[in-house]
């Protein structure tokens, strides 16, 4: 008994350290893979350069049209997601009753388990044709398509958590707003929202997290043009998009298979910046007791 | 409990057991080929190697899709047995070939033809190659300048690296030129199709056996894509798919080209959507 409590000591850490090591193997992969670009093709060119022609004589390297449009959809998809998402989670901890809340909570869950490819084949077949009715647009499959999917994706990741940190805020904040006087919406919004801002900072960075790494769904509906979007209406490539859409046919360690390694890099680059950003302002706001 | 377990890991290990011994018992020599190159020819390539490999169960192919120069390449430098190519073998690859003592032997297996496609909606039904160039390049952006509805033109293209995007670029445009950065780009013949079939004012190009009624095939410098046109080389937007071997093939080599060639291999051809040689 005693032996077995010993290497179960022993192991648990090391399956906690699983995560630690595939991190840093697939930050060492993509950097190894992308870094020698550089070699040949100046950063400079690379981030600031408008034209994505990978095939052409000779190839160009421009990813900031890709980088525009990645942060294009995601913004757009969190403008969307983030106050539904909130305003569901205060709907379900503080305005419903129980049996809406064990209804209605499963139901939100059960979005971020359709898989991504169903996501966009709802936005070819469906929100495509719709959008260019509504908007009179000449095609549905543009960064606006791809930022509503993300939305709905993300909604779920944001909403669950939100409503988790909201409803693990002490009751006796709740009751203490009550007792000064204030009103249900009052105590809502000037106690309770606060109180659980760090929380929420989590959720909507989980929520970015997917929205900016999804791949399937936004191929499938974000039209793919490499241009430089001039509106929300415009195609798009986000850096996933293209990643996924041209590896499989770049000759392995060619020039074009390191540039779209190094877009991997930048998008990584993208997650850790908004992560840590994340984390700043959830130290910021994080309550204090006592 | 513990012996449950027992037992039914034996079971299932004397499984894995006998079906490793099923399937090791070699009825003959086995024999390797290895297929490599275009991208276009891949599809055709890696069907025609299933149905040949249930047929022989001692052959082994295995197909990559690297591009038609890769595939070349890799003939000339005796890394594959057959190298697929959308386009004719280059001269200087002849010369690069001879050097390393290859003999590229050229067999035409299928013929592909590129429909350029819009919307059933759309009134156009015929294009020159010079509209189609101006609008790929983005000189013409309007159908009413090519006798159309005053409708915005929606470019629909492929992902640079594919092969039907180089053919496009190589049979209309010419090479070297760009195609407008708004254009909508899609993976694959299929999606292409898709989008041209939702959006009124679309137009893109898939491969002749992608056609069908969602989407409308206009004629190209007056003559409409078709297997006969393709095989008579009227349409211009046509072109053979080859695969190439060190001399004339033999043995296993042999024995599978001439499947491709066959009734049955040519049918597959066909059922994946190019136009028979046979």
């Amino acid at each position: 008994m005693k032996k077995r409590r010993a290497v179960i000591e022993y192991l648990l850490p090391v399956f906690a350290y699983i995560a630690l090591i595939a991190l840093l193997g697939i930050v060492f992969t993509v950097l190894v893979e992308g870094l020698p670009l550089f070699k040949s093709y100046s950063v400079f060119r690379f981030i600031t350069g408008k034209e994505w022609r990978p095939t052409s004589e000779p190839p160009l390297f421009g990813a900031l049209p890709l980088i525009i449009s990645s942060i294009f959809v995601t913004v757009s998809s969190m403008l969307i997601a983030v106050p539904i998402g909130i305003a569901t989670a205060i709907y379900l901890s503080k305005l419903s009753n129980p049996f809406i809340k064990d209804f209605l909570k499963p139901v939100v869950e059960l979005l971020a388990s359709i898989p991504s490819v169903v996501y966009g084949f709802f936005g070819l077949v469906f929100l495509a044709p719709l959008l260019q009715k509504i908007f009179h647009l000449s095609v549905g499959l543009n960064g606006f398509n791809a930022s509503i999917i993300l939305a709905f994706m993300a909604l779920p990741t944001i909403a669950s958590l939100a409503e988790d940190a909201i409803s693990s805020v002490p009751v006796d904040i709740e009751l203490a707003s009550f007792g000064l006087g204030a009103s249900k919406f009052e105590t809502i919004f000037y106690a309770v929202l606060p109180a659980a801002l760090p929380g929420i900072f989590t959720a909507v960075s989980l929520g970015f997290g997917r929205a900016i790494g999804e791949t399937m769904a936004v191929l499938m509906v974000a039209g793919g043009a490499i241009g430089i979007p001039n509106s929300i209406f415009s195609p798009m490539r986000p850096l996933t998009v293209t990643i996924a859409a041209e590896m499989a046919e770049s000759p392995v360690g060619s020039q074009h298979y390191m540039a779209l390694f190094s877009l991997a890099i930048l998008l990584l680059l993208f997650v850790i910046i908004f992560n840590l950003l994340a984390e700043y302002f959830r130290n910021k706001f994080s309550f204090k007791r006592g | 409990m513990k012996r449950v377990i027992l037992v039914a890991l034996v079971i299932v290990f004397a499984g894995v057991l006998f079906a490793g011994c099923k399937s090791s018992q070699p009825t003959e020599q086995p024999v390797n080929i290895t297929i490599n190159g275009s991208t276009t020819v891949f599809p055709i390539a890696q069907k025609e190697a299933e149905v040949y490999m249930n047929k022989h169960l001692n052959v082994n192919i295995s197909v990559e899709g690297t591009g038609s120069g890769n595939g070349i390449a890799a003939l000339i430098d005796g890394t594959t047995d057959i190298a697929d190519s959308s386009r004719e073998i280059k001269q200087g690859e002849i010369d690069k070939a001879k050097a390393n003592g290859v003999n590229p032997y050229e067999i035409p297996i299928a013929l592909d033809a590129l429909s350029v496609v819009v919307n059933p909606q759309n009134p156009v039904n015929a294009l020159t190659t010079e509209q189609v160039k101006k609008i790929y390049v983005g000189e013409i952006t309007n159908w009413k300048d090519v006798g159309g509805p005053d409708v915005p033109i929606v470019v629909v293209a492929r992902d640079t690296s594919s092969g039907t995007y180089e053919a496009f670029i190589e049979l209309a445009l010419g090479k070297g030129v760009n195609i407008i950065d708004k254009a909508i780009v899609q993976a694959s013949n299929q999606t292409v199709k898709n989008t041209v079939a939702l959006t009124k004012g679309a137009i893109g190009y898939i491969g002749l056996g992608y056609v069908d009624s969602s989407v409308k095939a206009i004629s190209y410098d007056g003559v409409l894509p078709s297997k006969e046109t393709a095989k008579n080389k009227t349409y211009k937007l046509s072109r053979y798919l080859y695969m190439y071997t060190n001399g004339q093939p033999t043995g296993a080599v042999k024995d599978f080209i001439d499947f491709v060639l066959s009734s049955e291999g040519q049918n597959i051809v066909d059922s994946v959507g190019f136009i028979k040689v046979k």
